[in-house]
Parts: C-alpha cells; structure tokens; sequence
C-alpha cells in the first residue's frame, strides 16, 4: 500500500494503462505540456511522448468526437474534458454518437471510450466551471457512469471504465483531487455497478457519491453523537444504479437521505429515492428525504457558494429530521 | 418565545418568576430568557391567570413556541386544552381499535402545540408487520416523528405482549442542533447575532448615505445652561437632544419610520427610537424608547439612562430589543467625526452622529470663527426612500438642533 493523493492515484492508474496498451492515448484540452488543469496528467507527456498524451485546441465537440472515431477505429482513447460545464459542448458526439451507435449498427460498431471529466463546486470557480450534471449522462442508456470517491476507487473504477467495451464517464470531484488514501497500485479493476457499504449502521440509510462521501460520512460521526446510527453507502457507479445494495440498507434502517450536490429537480437523488420508494416501500418508516445544492447557478463568493451546496450541518440536519422527524 | 431581533432563531428559557395558578397583568415580567443578545425579561401580553407552563427552565426553543398559557380572566378551561405536563396520559388500552386515536398529550413532543387529534399515522413498514403478525395499529403507541407508528412500535407490542408497556423513545431529547464544536460564549452568541444582521443588512438593504454638518451651538449653549441649575442626577447629555431631534422630525418623514416588507414600505404606527448601546466587554445591543415622539427633553433623557443601565446591567425586556422603529446610534464620545452606518432590517433608517468639536466655521454674515460643529449622517434603505429625502428628513432634524426650544 501506498499513501497517495487522489490525483496521484488517477495519474497511476492513466501511465498503466497508457504504458501498457499500446491503443491507449489520452487527449484533451492542456492534458499535456500544462499537465491538465487539475495536475492529473502531469509529467504523462514527458514521460510517455506525444504520442500517448495529445493536447487537443479547446473545442469539446472536435476531441470528443475525435476518442469516439478513434474507438471506433480500434484505438482506446481515454478523453480528458475540463469540467462538465465545458462537456455540455459535446452533447451531441455523447448522446447521438457514443451512447447510441453499438445500437444503430446492430452490434457491429463499439465505442470503447473513456471520457474523464472534472465535477462540483467549492473551490470559488463560478457558475460556469461548479455544476454537477452527472445525472445528464447518467440518465442516458448506452453509456455508464462512475463517480469515484476514495484515491483507490480513482485508480480501480478508472481501470474498470478502461476495460469496459462501452463507453463510460468518469467524474472526478473537483474537491476529491488534494484527498490523501493509501493505495494498492497492484490493484485490478473494481467491479462497474457495485455500491460500497462505507459505514455501517441501522438507524438511517445515508446514500452519497464522489466529492459527497466525505460531508455524508463526517454527518454520520455528528448524528452518532446524537444517537442517530446512520449508514453510509458511496454509489460509486451512477449508472447502472445498484439498487440491490441501497435496498439492502433501506431494508435494515427503514429510512433513506441521499445527498447528491447536483439540483434536486431532476436529480439523481430523485431517482434513486423513486426507485427506493417503488421497490421497498413497505420497508420505510419515513419519508425519504435529499440535500441538494440549492437550485442557484452555484455563486462565486464563499459563503454564498457554502450556502448552495450540501453541507455537513445539512446533512446532520436531514437525517435528524428523517430520524426523529 | 417573543423574537427579540430580525435574526433571532431561537432563545433559552433560564427562569420562571410565576407559576400555574398565579395571575398576571398585562407588562408584567413573567419570565427570563437568554437570548443571543444576553438575559431579558418577558413581559405578559394579556391579563390572567397562567394555567401552564410549557417550557421548562434551561429548555431551548425556536422563536415562536407557545412558552405558557395563560387564562383569560373568568373563562373556564377550554374544553381542548391538554392536561399539564406531569399528569398521566390517558390510558389508550381500552381505546376502540380503529378511532381509538392516542391523545396527542401522549406524543412525546417537548412543545406541543395544540392541535386537533388526528388519526394514528403509521409508517408502511409498520404497517406490514402490523399485518404479519396481527397487531391491532390502534392500540399501538407511536414514537415516530409526530407520533407516527414505526416499525419498532409495532415490534414492541408483540414482544412485550401488550399495548400501552411500549418503554418510552430512549434519546428524545429536543435536538437543539448546535453548532459544531464547543458551545458558543454568551459573547460569541451576541457577536453572531450582531454578524447575522449585519450580513443580512449588508447583503439585502442597497443603503444610500446623506450627511450634514452642522453649527450645534444652540444645542449645546440650551444643554450647558439647563445643566447649571440642575443637581448632578437630573443634568442633561447633548444625546439625548439629539435623539429628541430624531423623533421629533420623524413625524414629518413616515417613510423613514417604517419596515421593508414584502416589496413596500410599511409605516410604523409609533416612533420607537432604537438606541445603540455599546457594552463596556464588547458586543451591541439595541434597545428602543417607547413613543420617543411623545416625551420631551427631560422624560427623553430619563428613558435614555434607564436603557443604557439596563443594557448593561442585563435587566432588559424582550419589548425593549424588538420594537426599534429606526435606530439613532452616537459615537461622537468615542472621538469620531461622522457615523455612516447600517441599518438594522427590517428597519430602512438609521441616523448616525459624530462628536461636537470647536471647527473653524463661516457665520451668516461671512465671517470667520469658531463653533461647536457636529456632522449628522443617514444611512438609509434606497428601497424604502430616495437621497432626495433622505436630504430633507436630515434638514429637519438640523432644525431642531439649531433652534432646540422648538423640540423640547
């Protein structure tokens, strides 16, 4: 095991890949000589050449569309977008081309792409680089959705979306990247669709994912102190959900809060309290509740910003309420 | 619980001064709180005899929880009024299965309000092991949130056998959420009320500034002679002119004495001068005097040294901190010049005086000399009324000061 940053670790994971499969290659905006806006390909280009590490002009639509050809074609590109404010430039390759043409080719055409992408807010960047829209790739069939939480799931679920032959999206939490862990870089790839228990407990299902983990399993430590047991499941995988595991929780506790840092109208947490709702719901003993960002565009100043999104106390708040109504 | 300030959320009830069966007149001090601005006294609102306490002393609670009830003179119980606390809950043993509703006095929720009986909510995990196992629902006690029946009220009836020996909720308690970490010091609690509506100022009220400057001799020349007369206890202080020339002009300036609500201006019906009193270990607090347009000079300056002793000496009521109509503060002791504040929302007012000190100063006939001089600033909500105004209501005030007989 070793200590490593998340960063660090999805920076292990990308040179593997990339110095083992020689249809590897990573391109987007600045990944190479800038070494990626957040600093996760740094030193790839250096290391591994041109070749492997392909800095792409700053037009989402080309270079998403550019890995989807190149999938195509036999190669296994992994794309780096900015943000995925900036990603919503490439619906259309996404959605029309990506997600759909194993479908529209009767199976003769796969797309084994990986587009990386950076999510959430509270690092003061503005409406324009915090939102968290993975609920508008997870609500599209044909592709998957990861949203790692941990250094080692960063390494393991990115190896998973490597090996997979579809297309998968990893969001990768703007506040995820400086997280410390120690890391198992002798690791294989983590199994696709598989929640994770982080945190047992038999009072409150706490469900959460990426940069929400954190904030959900410090709320569970407060709500303890309370006496309020709650479990924590990290998601991991957006889409396809597990049901089976947050199921299995709802089951024990009777109760479910899902923190999800995008809006809650429309939302993942939504989902995922419906599909909750329509599968154990003679297991709850209340209402299933949500802490969502606000449904702002997620301000600039500090504590405006602190003040959209989910927080520890809000969390705290929720489950108590949940719990004890 | 009486909100003692726009940002008030919640506050401690720290002693009872009456008791169930004990009657009370309308302004008479019924209890202490302790608030975010330290200990203040709750005065009754009605005439009667108190027939429950509902908060227990040292219990926290939200801005408007019911603290007691009192009974209006002559009038029987009301038929719906719940059994004091203490008293046993109706036994629901023998209770029809369907309408046999607990009694609300069984939830065990701390501030229960009184509300009509509905029927017992059960959660649908109740519900279904009610089913497996044959429960009746109606003779199960609930202790979910608002007396909801759960799951685990439904087990413990079948493990215990009989309705009505359901141990009680362990860990009820009231979840006063405090903040994380230790628990704040009565300072730091004043310090994050005042931060709270000073945020909430800053952020929503758009505040323009006016000043004046003004020759203040007349104002002082009628302190210093009234004084010479006077023994040390009755003397007046130049404050309590200057909030005397607030008052006075407000009457012409409605629009100033007013709240922000809703998008409009809301008059008050009074003018309660709220006065900004520092207290000597830190911290803020503004207490109001009462129909400060009503009394003259010598009631103002009265009012003015009972707020400030019982500002710091922690003696004030909850109506003294939640009726300020606008707010007069005055640095003019602590060696400033001019105050150009904000307003405490939903307050659209606030008028600000610096200290009276000898300046260099061109009389009416053009000549040079020398003059107590004071400088007046309004800071004010541009919502509620424009610099036009604003320029017009400080030019009243100046004319009082300028010729005090007429304000006295």
């Amino acid at each position: 095991m070793t200590r490593l940053t998340y960063r660090e670790a999805v920076r292990g994971a990308l040179r593997q890949i990339l110095a083992s499969d020689p249809r590897a290659f990573l391109l987007g905006e600045d990944v190479g000589k800038y070494g990626g806006a957040y600093a996760v390909s740094k030193g790839l280009l250096a290391e591994l050449g041109p070749a492997k590490v392909r800095d792409t002009p700053l037009c989402e639509s080309t270079f998403v569309g550019a890995g989807i050809g190149a999938a195509i074609g036999g190669a296994r590109p992994i794309v780096e977008v900015m943000t995925v404010n900036f990603s919503l430039l490439a619906l259309d390759q996404i959605v029309n081309n990506a997600a759909t043409l194993r479908h529209m080719s009767g199976g003769q055409v796969a797309v084994p792409l990986v587009v990386r992408m950076a999510t959430g807010a509270g690092r003061q960047l503005a409406a324009q680089h915090s939102h968290s829209l993975e609920n508008w790739y997870a609500h599209v069939p044909g592709v998957k959705v990861v949203a790692p939480a941990t250094p080692q799931d960063a390494r393991d679920l990115l190896l998973a979306a490597y090996a997979d032959p579809n297309p998968v999206f990893v969001f990768e939490h703007v506040l995820s990247y400086p997280l410390e862990g120690e890391v198992d870089e002798t690791s294989g790839a983590a199994p696709l669709g598989r929640a994770i228990v982080r945190r047992a407990g038999t009072q409150l299902t706490i469900v959460a994912w990426g940069g929400s983990l954190p904030k959900a399993l410090a709320a569970a430590e407060a709500l303890a102190a309370e006496g309020v047991d709650a479990a924590v499941i990290d998601l991991r995988t957006l889409r396809p959900l597990d049901l089976e595991a947050i199921g299995a929780s709802v089951r024990a506790t009777r109760r479910l809060l899902v923190v999800d840092e995008g809006w809650k109208t429309g939302s993942l947490a939504g989902e995922i309290v419906a599909q909750v709702v329509e599968t154990v719901f003679f297991d709850l003993d209340a209402p299933p509740a949500r802490v969502c960002s606000r449904e702002v565009p997620i301000p600039y100043a500090a504590h405006l910003e602190a003040a959209a999104l989910p927080s520890v106390e809000r969390i705290v708040a929720a489950g108590r309420g949940v719990v004890r109504g | 619980m009486p909100s003692l300030g726009a940002d008030m959320e919640a506050g401690t009830l720290v002693a009872w001064r009456k008791r169930p069966g004990e009657r009370v007149t309308r302004g008479e001090i019924v209890a202490e709180l302790d608030t975010d601005k330290g200990v203040i006294e709750v005065e009754s609102f009605h005439d009667g005899v108190i027939e429950t306490l509902l908060v227990a002393e040292g219990e926290r609670v939200p801005v408007g929880t019911p603290l007691a009830r009192i009974q209006a003179p002559g009038a029987p119980p009301p038929p719906g009024a719940p059994p004091p606390p203490g008293a046993a809950a109706p036994s629901v043993a023998g209770a029809p299965s369907v309408a046999g509703a607990p009694s609300p006095a069984a939830a065990p929720s701390a501030a229960a309000a009184p509300s009509a009986a509905a029927a017992p909510r059960s959660s649908p995990a109740a519900r279904r092991l009610a089913r497996e196992l044959g429960v009746d629902l109606g003779a199960v006690r609930g202790t979910g949130p608002g007396g909801v029946i759960t799951h685990d009220d439904v087990a413990a009836v079948r493990r215990d056998g009989a309705p009505g020996a359901t141990p009680p909720a362990p860990a009820r308690v009231p979840p006063a959420a405090p903040p994380p970490g230790a628990s704040p010091t009565p300072g730091e609690r004043m310090r994050r009320a005042i931060a709270a509506a000073m945020e909430r100022s800053s952020r929503e009220v758009p505040h323009y500034h006016v000043s004046l400057t003004i020759d203040a001799r007349a104002a002082t020349e009628l302190v210093a002679r009234e004084n010479e007369s006077r023994p040390i206890e009755r003397r007046l202080v130049v404050g309590a002119l200057l909030l005397r020339a607030v008052a006075a002009a407000l009457r012409r300036f409605p629009e100033m004495n007013a709240r922000w609500e809703d998008g409009r201006v809301v008059p008050a019906a009074e003018v309660h001068l709220g006065v900004a009193i520092a207290l000597r270990d830190g911290g803020l607090l503004v207490p109001a005097i009462e129909h400060a347009d009503r009394l003259g000079l010598d009631a103002t300056m009265e009012a003015l040294a009972d707020l400030t002793r019982r500002a710091r000496s922690g003696e004030l009521r909850s109506g003294d901190l939640s009726r300020g109509t606008l707010t007069v503060t005055s640095l003019g002791e602590r060696g400033v010049d001019a105050v150009a504040g904000l307003v405490y929302p939903p307050q659209v007012a606030l008028v600000g005086f610096g200290r009276v000190a000898p300046r260099p100063w061109v009389d009416e006939a053009g000549g040079l000399c020398v003059r107590p001089v004071l400088t007046i600033t309004l800071a004010a909500d541009h919502r509620a009324s424009d610099g036009h105004r604003g320029g017009l209501f400080l030019t009243e005030i100046a004319r009082g000061l300028k010729q005090p007989e007429t304000i006295r």
